[in-house]
């Protein structure tokens, strides 16, 4: 099998996988990084959410054997001690319920604060559309993108 | 002061306390607690010794307490509430309180499930009781020390103090000496009124993890030496495995085995409902191989049965309202005669399709069977089933299983069924290996124990003075009806009939969020909104009229509902959403639903964008006792009433040849942020009354809300759901 050098979180990864193997089960069952969540495996649910090379995209229909060279960030790097903006203002808003699409939920609203520091309620739903929370926990998460904007 | 009677000797506190020291640290850090935020003012030193009080806390020498949560977490929340109730009778400070998941221990713990809301309501007192014993033999330990009596003695937030001096002690100094005092026959809990902790916003005591992806669930847990299994299930309900392409699997890259299993056990109980209790397994050590793996099988199925479509099925249910046997009804007055005399009759019937779960985390499990025993860990509503349903399968004495519960990516009824677990332990016996099973979301969405699809007709009479004379419902399903005879307008019509009819299918179905409540709250609250304007009549008017009417003179022997807290919830969600204002091309509609002993209201205003529907904002009035962590709870309504929009809008589970249509996310819609309302507002109905259901009541009503606005935005009455795909777009647009 090939070997892919990754550079996840800032630190380089050797990975040995087939080229078809999608990043998120190089994430979760190689790297051993599980806030990265599997939910459809289609690029349906957005549960799997990272940044490469700071744009939002879904792990589960990125390929291993197209990633080299490039910054992968996943919740686990976003920030060192958990207090990135979009970190700390979900907690302020308590925004999780059951929790498991929040991972790829702040993933996403990183992505778009960092283009777009004070988004509309428009650009916060263009934004986000692709991430499903199955709790609904929706509302909180259009306020607490609003906090982090602020914050 | 309220006095209770303590349940538990000593003897059953000490046992369980030695089960939860030890078989706890299930691969995940222990310290979940409260205390993740750094900068909290007063952060404890992590003890040196622990001092297990009782089953379900633990002191440490630094003053840290642990408090065990009994229950599985689903997302309900209550790894955070159940501790705030321990803990506000131990009195303590929730700054220094880590919260535990307590290991399945059915000589112990009471109700270890999670469903039909009831964690709370049926954990209620043991969970004071557990805090107030607590608190009591710290102060007896205390006294024993100064030679005093507890009634020389106060506590406040982990510090006893003598009365009539300065003298004082912490929890965490006091505890190794109250380990195994005897427990007082008698304990007193605090008056509600003295509540500090209870009704407070406490936060999330997993909220860091989550927010930092850190392992919690079951798919991040792992063990050292663990495979990971996939299974294949037979494409159509209907069918059986007989073979597949075994060697030819078995030698594919990156699988280790393949192999068919079966998890047929004697006399299942409703938790075990499965539609294949064959299937194919794959295993290998890692889960890309074997979701290509999955892909080359070839497997020769049978037809044992029918292979249905949604046409049969919307035939059947057709078929059982007119000619099926009514199971069970309820009967007042003379229906028959009184719609007779009737001068206006409203008659309606309404469906909805199947549904699936769709829990975000994928159905799984870890299992690792020996010759002896079997150890599973994962995402389970109903550990205590599990247990039992392992043994059987494995033939196995039921003390030698062990459950442990990750956090779940979300419940809804889905984890109440257990057989991914016997699938599990299946596989990990066959390989004698421990193994986690994963459900890819296809697996998940196409072999669910889904939500039934049901059909109601409902029938109002009205007399020349608009008041309701008759009603009569009648209801079925595939295969259960969703109507509850007793409750509301039971009680509050003179001449009335409710009548239950079920119906075959081969579809395997379960519990799912409020069962048959949100199809019927859904149904009957559009109908009622009907009748109304019928009648002439305010529909919040209308209903609190009918309260009246049962509260005043009711009908009949009984009903299930108390007519003045339902009416209180409308009073109180019509001044909050300033009903009978109106405001430009503003639609509203209303509903109320009791479920789940619980009571909620809730208004709903619509607003037309570019001619399609917008739920702007919903209120909702709760009643559900005393709020146990109020922000958590509001959370829980909002989440309950984007649940019943959602789903009575965009989702359906069709079939065609025994097979689902819908099988992912690109076809089965869920609401998404788009499509959420912009605001929900909650407020509760402040009381003293036991906390009730919480989790399911919110969702109920919203349907009933959503359709009655709809109705005002675009002159239809939907009655078919998804709503969206019926509500006639010409119309929108004039």
């Amino acid at each position: 099998m090939p070997i892919y050098n990754l550079k996840i979180n800032g630190e380089i990864h050797a990975v040995e996988a087939d080229s078809d193997t999608p990043l998120l089960w190089v994430l979760r069952d190689q790297i051993n990084l599980v806030g990265t969540k599997y939910g459809c495996g289609i690029g349906q649910c957005g549960a799997c959410t990272v940044h490469v090379n700071g744009n939002a995209l879904r792990s589960c229909s990125l390929l291993v054997s197209q990633l080299q060279g490039m910054d992968i960030v996943t919740i686990e790097g976003l920030s060192k001690e958990g207090d990135h903006p979009v970190q700390k203002a979900w907690l302020e808003h308590d925004v999780p319920q059951c929790g498991y699409c929040q991972s790829g939920q702040i993933m996403t609203a990183a992505a778009l604060l960092k283009n777009n520091p004070n988004p509309t309620d428009t650009d916060i739903d263009a934004a986000m559309n692709g991430n499903i929370c199955r709790c609904g926990t929706y509302i909180r998460i259009k306020e607490a993108i609003k906090t982090a904007s602020k914050l | 002061m309220t006095k209770i009677k303590t349940q538990y000797n000593r003897r059953s506190f000490l046992k369980v306390s030695a089960a939860a020291g030890g078989g706890m640290l299930i691969g995940f850090s222990w310290l979940t607690g409260c205390i993740t935020d750094k900068e909290s003012k007063e952060v404890l030193a992590i003890p040196n010794e622990w001092y297990d009080i009782n089953g379900y806390i633990k002191i440490g020498d630094t003053g840290m307490v642990t408090i065990y949560s009994p229950n599985p977490e689903i997302g309900q929340n209550v790894r955070t509430s159940m501790p705030m109730i321990v803990a506000e009778e131990l009195d303590v400070n929730w700054e220094h309180v880590v919260v535990e998941q307590a290991p399945l221990n059915t000589g112990f713990y009471q109700n270890q499930f999670a469903g039909g809301s009831l964690s709370i309501k049926l954990s209620w007192n043991a969970l004071r009781m557990a805090g107030a014993a607590g608190r009591r033999m710290l102060l007896e330990a205390a006294a024993k020390e100064w030679g005093l009596s507890v009634s020389d003695l106060s506590v406040a937030k982990g510090v006893i103090k003598e009365t009539n001096s300065e003298r004082s002690i912490t929890y965490g100094d006091i505890a190794s000496k109250a380990v195994g005092i005897e427990i007082p026959e008698e304990i007193e809990l605090k008056e509600i009124k003295d509540f500090q902790l209870i009704g407070t916003s406490v936060k999330n005591v997993d909220g860091k993890k989550i927010v930092t992806g850190k392992p919690l669930f079951g798919l991040d847990f792992k063990t050292e030496g663990m495979q990971i299994a996939m299974i294949q299930h037979p494409p159509a309900f209907g069918m059986k495995l007989k073979d597949f392409n075994q060697e030819e699997i078995k030698k594919m890259p990156g699988v280790s085995d393949a192999f068919m299993i079966d998890i047929t056990i004697p006399e299942p109980s409703w938790s075990d409902e499965k539609g294949f209790l064959q299937l194919i397994a794959i295993v290998g050590d890692s889960t890309w191989p074997l979701i290509k793996a999955k892909k080359a099988i070839k497997a020769n199925w049978e037809q044992v049965s029918e292979l249905e479509s949604s046409e049969i099925h919307m035939k059947t249910m057709e078929t059982a309202l007119m000619s099926g046997k009514v199971e069970k009804s309820r009967k007042d007055g003379n229906p028959d005669e009184a719609f007779k005399k009737a001068t206006k009759i409203i008659e309606r019937s309404y469906s909805s399709p199947f549904l699936a779960h769709n829990t975000m985390e994928p159905m799984n499990f870890y299992a690792n069977v020996t010759q002896d025993s079997a150890e599973l860990v994962g995402p389970t509503q109903t550990p205590e089933a599990l247990e039992g349903s392992v043994a059987k399968l494995l033939n196995l004495p039921i003390e030698n299983i062990t459950v442990n519960m990750t956090r779940m990516g979300g419940g809804f009824g889905r984890r109440l069924y257990v057989h991914f677990g016997l699938e599990a332990a299946a596989i990990s016996q066959k390989i004698g290996a421990p193994v986690k099973l994963i459900y890819t979301r296809e697996d998940d969405m196409s072999q669910g124990t889904y939500r039934p699809a049901y059909l109601s007709h409902y029938k109002a009479g009205l007399d020349e003075h608009n008041n309701i004379i008759a009603f009569s419902v009648k209801g079925t399903g595939l295969p259960e009806s969703s109507i509850f005879p007793d409750r509301f307008p039971a009680g509050t019509v003179e001449n009335y009939s409710a009548e239950e009819i079920s119906a075959n299918t081969n579809i395997t179905t379960g519990a799912w969020r409020a069962p048959r409540s949100h199809f019927t709250a859904g149904a009957e609250q559009s109908f009622l909104d009907e009748v109304a304007e019928a009648a002439g009549k305010d529909p919040i008017d209308f209903r609190l009229e009918l309260f009246d009417r049962a509260i005043k003179n009711p009908v009949g022997e009984k009903h299930d509902y108390e007519a003045k807290r339902y009416a209180g919830v409308l009073k109180l969600v019509k001044e909050k959403s300033n009903w009978g204002e109106q405001k430009p091309e503003i639609y509203r509609g209303v509903a109320a639903y009791f479920c789940h002993d619980s009571y909620v209201a809730e208004v709903l205003d619509i607003a037309l964008e570019n001619g399609q529907p917008k739920v702007k904002k919903v209120w909702c009035a709760v009643d559900c006792g005393i709020v146990v962590n109020r922000d958590a709870a509001k959370n829980m309504i909002q989440g309950g009433v984007i649940d019943g929009i959602g789903h009575a809008m965009y989702s359906e589970l069709t079939f065609n040849n025994g097979a689902a249509n819908e099988m992912n996310f690109d076809r089965y819609q869920l609401m998404r942020h788009s499509q959420a309302p912009e605001a929900i507002e909650v407020f509760f109905v402040e009381n003293e009354i036991a906390p009730t259901g919480l989790g399911e009541p919110g969702l109920p009503p919203a349907v009933g809300a959503l359709a009655n606005a709809l109705y005002q935005a675009t002159g239809q009455r939907l009655t078919t759901q998804p709503f969206a795909n019926h509500i006639k777009a010409q119309k929108l647009l004039g």
